[in-house]
């Protein structure tokens, strides 16, 4: 309601409000939030960076491992399916709570395309056309109905698409519970590399420049994340993108307007989903499609990250993926440091990280449910 | 009014915790006569220095009479046969690898190993834990040794139980729906409480088990107070909205779950860990545990029914699912029936906890995990919100898993088919079979 007016205001140019969205005391504010928050996240890197590459100590390891798993390819993948998951969610309000799902599917339709003998451009369709279907497939029955009928049926869907998965009988396409090995499918993705051979050290960042999981695989999974970014962006901003948000702060409003709530709907859960099969398929480039690592603990890491960065925001998603992963590594670094092994050992640390992860998501939701980046004001929304 | 709203509460307070326990006395009363039942071979208790290993033939092939041969990490051999449930459990106290090893000479006619299936297993052991191992053994014509009419009704009984139990917990799931709108996602979690609670209870700290699950009950229920107490009631009154209350249900089951797998490990536990007897009833073969926790389902399902469509608060209940601010208005202390609601759906998850344990040999961090779609279909299929719907699609989700192999499905998909079923029957009727169609869209 209060951005309708704004907007209104500024279309009609009153006489102490220069250009639109310029001067307004709340965009003042945000243009301060974002300048603090890039020194301080650049003062933080800096630290981090400081203390891995120039101190020797338990501290230096920790550090390194999180800076490591901060530009991993598997943080990129997940960003990508975040940054999904924010169309759905945070710009549509869409509950999928199935995302998970859709990257499983894209990561299978890819794998098992290139095992089959198809080029990589065909595998990458392949994996979009499989999630195209089930975005389908789930929204025909469920957008027309209440939001947490198409909660419900997404993440029972995405379940299904995993028990499907590891079926003993379609081990010869899937691999079963056992999964396909990266190194079935990756061949070609590591053949269009052109960073040589050798091994490149950055810092605490030091891998082989093409191989299974090196420079090669970060480079196009972060050129992938910005380039999604980048569409996103454009998308959200235009007239298409309003109507998204339209249809999350009041449906009945925009359909009064003439347009079909239920196909724009449809479209943003096939993009949103399309970008989890995107998401699915880099993720499994440096390892293995494996059914069960893309079930619904996936799926509310996904969720987190996405609470985390910040919903309906354009960089929230990438930051919240960022965040999440090297936060966790960070808490089982400190405590596996710190704390003696009689109190928590090895595997208990891991463990015990993940139970922190779960008390932040829920202090998050409930202190800042808006994220570091979000607005408060577009998240009012309520299904 | 308000006075007489207040007694009646405490009354049927009374009532519904009675009708929680006094099941589980019951079982007090009987179990030293099943516990004499027990044969010699069967009996195995770990301690310090003595661990159990369960040989035994699938559930399906309780043949009696195979030898199994137990060979020690020092090489000593021991030869066992299976008891007429087709178990036979070796009392060891050595640590390291055993080996396991399957006479076939000594099967009877029509028994046959499947194919592919070892005849060695070599399980690893140390003094007080426990190992079973299973040889995939099956009848010679598999079709013929048992009727496809016997298989299901040995499977419906088996849905039949796994539906009264997932009830037990979906009830309490469709109840704070209900009242509150909210999809609890770590409901899951409170029904792998109950069977944790209890395992800690009897195993670590030595307390018998029917008084250990009174007190798991208990816990639970307080658990479900305590919850509301200083976490959903002020988040209602601050007003967050229902998706972001469901995400902090999503974060606390995180965090239960790795709790679980810091406080008892990552493995299965057994809440009991002497094996279980069995009965027969025609073709029906189950254990004595699962005829007791279907007679305590049903019991308390009754109770649970009563309590809602007799007493003051049930109505009162009822009336807050329907419209909370209508009932706000009519003099119904909303806050008092939603606190309750949580008391009552945490204590039942509790108990469906406990004896799901039982039941399934066991209680791991993600037993709920698994459960808990089910758990949302059996809500979903019944009609959100609605209890008694609750009550119905979980016996429809309970058979519908228990079914499935025996209409020629892979066994692996059972819990896929219902979900199948559930999101097929959105389709057609997406307020559920019990619901009222104007709840929707």
């Amino acid at each position: 309601m209060s951005q309708d007016t704004t907007a209104y205001s500024a279309d009609a140019v009153e006489p102490d409000t220069p250009a639109p969205g310029d001067e307004r005391p709340e965009n003042r504010i945000d243009r301060r939030k974002t300048v603090v928050l890039t020194v301080l996240g650049i003062a933080i890197v800096a630290v981090m960076w400081y203390v891995a590459t120039s101190t020797d100590g338990p501290m230096a390891r920790v550090f390194s491992g999180v800076l490591r798993e901060a530009i991993s390819p598997q943080t990129a993948a997940v960003a990508i399916a975040v940054v999904g998951l924010n169309i759905h969610f945070g710009f549509t309000g869409l509950l999928n709570i199935g995302q998970a799902g859709f990257m499983l599917l894209g990561a299978y339709g890819f794998a098992i395309a290139l095992n089959e003998g198809a080029g990589l451009p065909l595998a990458v369709l392949v994996g979009l056309g499989a999630s195209v279907a089930f975005a389908l497939l789930l929204g025909v029955p469920t957008l027309k109905l209440r939001g947490d009928y198409l909660a419900i049926v997404t993440i029972s869907a995405a379940e299904i698409v995993r028990y499907t998965g590891r079926l003993s009988q379609l081990t010869e396409y899937t691999g079963g519970s056992q999964g396909l090995p990266g190194s079935r499918y990756r061949g070609e993705f590591t053949d269009l590399s052109f960073f040589g051979d050798g091994r490149t050290t950055i810092g605490p960042w030091s891998y082989q420049n093409t191989g299974v999981d090196g420079w090669w695989a970060r480079a196009v999974s972060w050129a992938v994340v910005l380039l999604v970014v980048i569409v996103v962006a454009l998308l959200v901003r235009s007239p298409w993108g309003r109507l998204l948000r339209g249809i999350r702060e009041d449906e009945d409003a925009i359909r009064s307007l003439g347009k079909n709530v239920y196909a724009v709907k449809m479209q943003a859960l096939i993009i949103g989903g399309g970008l989890g099969a995107l998401g699915g398929m880099l993720y499994v480039l440096p390892s293995s499609v494996q059914a069960d690592q893309m079930g619904r603990q996936l799926t509310f890491f996904i969720w987190t990250a996405l609470l985390l960065g910040g919903a309906a925001t354009i960089f929230g998603p990438v930051l919240g993926a960022i965040i999440f992963f090297s936060v966790r590594i960070l808490i089982r670094g400190v405590t596996n440091a710190y704390v003696p092994d009689s109190i928590l050992n090895t595997q208990q640390t891991e463990q015990f990280s993940w139970v922190v992860v779960g008390v932040i998501l829920m202090l998050l939701v409930i202190f800042r449910p808006q994220g570091i980046l979000g607005n408060k004001r577009e998240l009012q929304f309520n299904a | 009014m308000d006075h007489r709203w207040r007694t009646s509460r405490h009354g049927v307070g009374w009532v519904l915790l009675l009708g929680l326990l006094a099941p589980l006395l019951l079982f007090l009363g009987s179990a030293p006569a099943s516990a004499g039942e027990v044969p010699a071979d069967t009996e195995c208790t770990r301690s310090e220095t003595t661990a159990c290993l369960q040989a035994r033939l699938p559930t399906g092939v309780e043949v009696p009479g195979i030898a199994i041969t137990v060979t020690t990490p020092s090489g000593e051999e021991v030869t066992q046969v299976t008891d007429e449930a087709g178990i036979t459990v070796f009392a060891v106290t050595e640590e390291g690898q055993y080996s396991v090893l399957l006479d076939t000479e000594s099967f009877p006619e029509g028994v046959e190993l499947r194919p592919d299936a070892a005849t060695e297993i070599t399980p690893t052991l140390a003094p007080g834990g426990q190992s079973f191992v299973t040889f995939n053994v099956r009848a010679d014509d598999y079709t013929g040794a048992i009727s496809w009419w016997d298989s299901l009704a040995q499977s419906a009984a088996s849905g039949l139980r796994l539906g009264l139990l997932l009830a037990l917990a979906a009830v309490g799931l469709s109840l704070i729906y209900g009242t509150t709108g909210l999809s609890s996602f770590s409901h899951a979690e409170q029904v792998t409480l109950g069977g944790m609670v209890a395992f800690m209870m009897v195993n670590w700290w030595g307390i018998p088990f029917l008084l250990a699950a009174v007190l798991t009950v208990a816990f639970c229920a307080f658990t479900g107070y305590f919850q509301d107490r200083v976490m959903w009631q002020p988040l209602r009154r601050r007003g967050l909205g229902l998706i972001q209350m469901l995400i902090v249900t999503i974060g606390l089951s995180l965090a239960m779950q790795y709790a679980f797998q810091v406080l008892v490990g990552a493995g299965n536990v057994r809440v009991i860990s002497a094996s279980p007897q069995t009965a027969s009833f025609g073709p029906v073969t189950l254990t004595y545990q699962s005829f007791w926790a279907m007679g305590i389902s049903v019991v308390v399902l009754s109770v649970v029914g009563f309590a809602l469509l007799r007493t003051r608060l049930g109505r009162a209940t009822r009336a807050v699912s329907d419209n909370p601010a209508l009932a706000a208005a009519s003099g119904i202390d909303v806050d008092r029936v939603i606190r309750l609601v949580w008391i009552i759906a945490t204590g039942l998850a509790g108990l469906s906890g406990i004896m799901l344990a039982l039941v399934l040999n066991g209680v791991k961090w993600d037993s709920g995990m698994q459960i808990l779609l089910l758990l949302f279909a059996a809500v979903t299929l019944g009609g959100l919100g609605t209890a008694f719907g609750a009550l119905v699609g979980a016996i429809v989700i309970g058979l519908v898993v228990e079914l499935t192999p025996i209409f020629g499905l892979p066994g692996d998909l059972k819990y896929a088919t219902a979900l199948l079923i559930l999101i097929l029957l959105l389709m057609v009727r997406p307020q559920g079979i019990l619901g009222k169609a104007e709840r929707v869209g």
